[in-house]
């Protein structure tokens, strides 16, 4: 115990890295699903059969924008995806920086559990809604997403949880955060007591994610 | 009044054509429950989903009070819907809304007051029994309370057409005969015109005044209630008046003619078959019957078989002279005829054969 509160390291830094890592978390959360609800409700919609079929147009949006984002792996995506935070936020480092490859990397996952969240409501709600007289806005605004809205939150809360992971990754190409401090000190300086602390912060983060995300859920849930 | 004419429904599948609905023809007057019977595969689904324009009819014509619908354009759709109101089987409830806000749904879509939508709310759950219940989530309520809810969510658009697809079908028999009177009691009370679209007979008999046998895409049977069952032919008075598959009481009965009888109205009152036994001096045997009270009359469907000796055409011209349909059912000994009526693994034909 007294290893670590005497770590320099730990005293010094770890504040910072944590902040780094929950703004890194926070604004990519927020883009994610920002972006990532409209896109997955347009999957859904757009699907021949759906409320408003687009076959052609969900084609392209659904194999080439989401599959492919979804088959590179993060790492890549992220290295590839330097310049275009430079061109959006001037700089390549640091946590905002690094909110931008994890916004692109997350949003066509998001989207793709929105889109399955949706298609889980049941056709016959839809069908009496649109006999009532909705518009196609209303089925989605006053069915779709109240009705889908504790399986939404359920998604939100695993595409949260992994964009901590995704985080980590982050800070060892310049997004700082735990990833960065477990890489530098931890591994390659072999300092043992950041890696554990690190990883104990980092699991009690997700812990704190996946149990808020789980009451909001169970708590907007009256099936 | 709704009117439904010559209606076409033709799906496309790859490059054959599958007739749903061959010229369906019905006309159902303000203030009566009109059935809908039909198994399944016979077009009942596709009906519904032409009727609230959910599909578009390929020709034909539906009339709601001389607003046709099925010509509507796409931009007076969903005011036309708001014209039917629309019962499912499984109630089909937000389960993210209350009671209340289930039923305040269709008004909240054409933005109504708020306070004109409390008020009408209360009205309609008051109206179907369901006072006290407004804060319930329909996973609080049993299958006939969510049913009413259901109801009164397609009431709140003020709708002329009440549309009940398979309303009861979920249900327990007893929450079927409740959910049955509140629909019967609603009609008459605010004047609907009611369609039930239904596999089950009891529906029918319950609440329909008129009645429509679909099938195969085709209205092959329809009427009034009390006049579909007094034809001793159609598939409808069968149904209706259901005469169980007799096994005949072996040995016990001499080779004699099999009739059906059916009486309706005054007729069933009447003591016709002592008459019958009296009158030719003939020994008689109930071989099956069935009593009901439809639209109003009571019916009786009997299967009766007469003594050998028994002149048969006499008979028949007796019963039909008293206003009585009847008609012959086949002799017992009589293999092809009984084939209807013997189940199939029976050796009863062999039997009788033996016994000549």
């Amino acid at each position: 115990m007294n290893e670590i509160f005497s770590n320099p390291v730990l005293a010094k830094a770890l504040p910072e890295a944590i902040v780094e890592t929950l703004q890194m978390v926070g604004i990519s959360a927020f883009f994610t699903v920002l972006i990532g609800l409209p896109l997955g409700v347009f999957l859904h919609v757009t699907v021949p059969g759906g409320l408003r079929p687009m076959p052609v147009v969900n084609r392209i949006v659904s194999d080439i924008v989401v599959n492919i984002t979804r088959s590179i792996p993060f790492a890549i995506l992220m290295v590839a995806l330097i310049p275009l935070a430079r061109l959006l936020v001037g700089t390549s480092l640091g946590p905002v920086a690094a909110s931008v490859s994890l916004s692109i990397g997350t949003i066509p996952f998001f989207a793709r559990l929105v889109e399955a969240c949706l298609r889980d409501v049941h056709h016959g709600k839809i069908d009496a809604a649109q006999v009532m007289g909705s518009t196609r806005m209303q089925v989605i605004s006053k069915v779709m997403l109240p009705e889908s809205l504790p399986a939404l939150v359920a998604a939100a809360t695993t595409t949260v949880v992994t964009l901590v992971g995704y985080s980590a990754m982050a800070g060892l190409v310049g997004g700082g955060g735990l990833g960065k401090l477990a890489y530098n000190y931890g591994f390659q300086r072999f300092d043992v007591t950041v890696m554990i602390v690190t990883i104990v912060l980092i699991i009690v983060l997700v812990q704190l994610i996946q149990l808020t995300g789980e009451w909001i859920s169970r708590s907007l849930d009256h099936r | 009044m709704i009117t439904v004419t010559d209606l076409r429904k033709v799906y496309r599948q790859g490059k054959k054509e599958v007739v749903a609905l061959d010229g369906v023809s019905l006309s159902v007057p303000k203030g009566s429950i009109h059935g809908i019977i039909g198994h399944s595969g016979a077009g009942k689904s596709t009906l519904v989903r032409c009727l609230t324009l959910l599909d578009r009819p390929t020709s034909g014509s539906v009339n709601i009070d001389g607003t046709e619908l099925s010509s509507v354009r796409d931009s007076e759709i969903r005011a036309a819907r708001r014209r039917i109101g629309m019962v499912f089987q499984h109630a089909n409830l937000m389960d993210s809304r209350t009671a209340a806000g289930n039923v305040a749904h269709p008004m909240e879509l054409v933005k109504a007051p708020k306070d004109k939508i409390r008020a009408k709310v209360a009205e309609l759950l008051k109206l179907v029994g369901l006072e006290g219940f407004e804060n319930a989530y329909p996973s609080q309520l049993s299958g006939g309370q969510r049913q009413r809810v259901g109801i009164a969510r397609a009431l709140a658009s003020d709708p002329d057409v009440l549309l009940c697809d398979e309303p009861t079908s979920a249900l327990d028999p007893a929450t079927t005969d409740e959910i049955l009177d509140l629909i019967q009691d609603l009609t008459r009370r605010l004047q609907l015109t009611v369609l039930i679209i239904t596999h089950e007979m009891h529906v029918v008999k319950r609440v329909c005044g008129s009645v429509s046998l679909l099938s195969k895409g085709r209205v092959i049977e329809s009427g009034p209630l009390a006049e579909v069952a007094s034809d001793l032919d159609s598939k409808l008075a069968r149904a209706l008046l259901p005469l169980p598959a007799s096994e005949p009481i072996k040995g016990a009965l001499q080779a004699g003619p099999v009739l059906e009888i059916l009486f309706s109205g005054d007729g069933a009152k009447e003591p016709v078959l002592t008459g019958v036994a009296r009158h030719f001096d003939i020994d008689l045997n109930v071989l099956a019957g069935s009593v009901e009270t439809l639209g109003g009359q009571q019916f009786g469907h009997l299967r009766v078989q007469l003594g050998d000796d028994a002149d048969r055409d006499a008979v028949l011209g007796y019963l039909r002279s008293r206003g009585i349909s009847a008609k012959l059912a086949g002799s017992v000994a009589d293999e092809a005829e009984l084939a209807e009526f013997a189940p199939a693994d029976t050796d009863f034909a062999a039997e009788t054969g033996d016994s000549k």
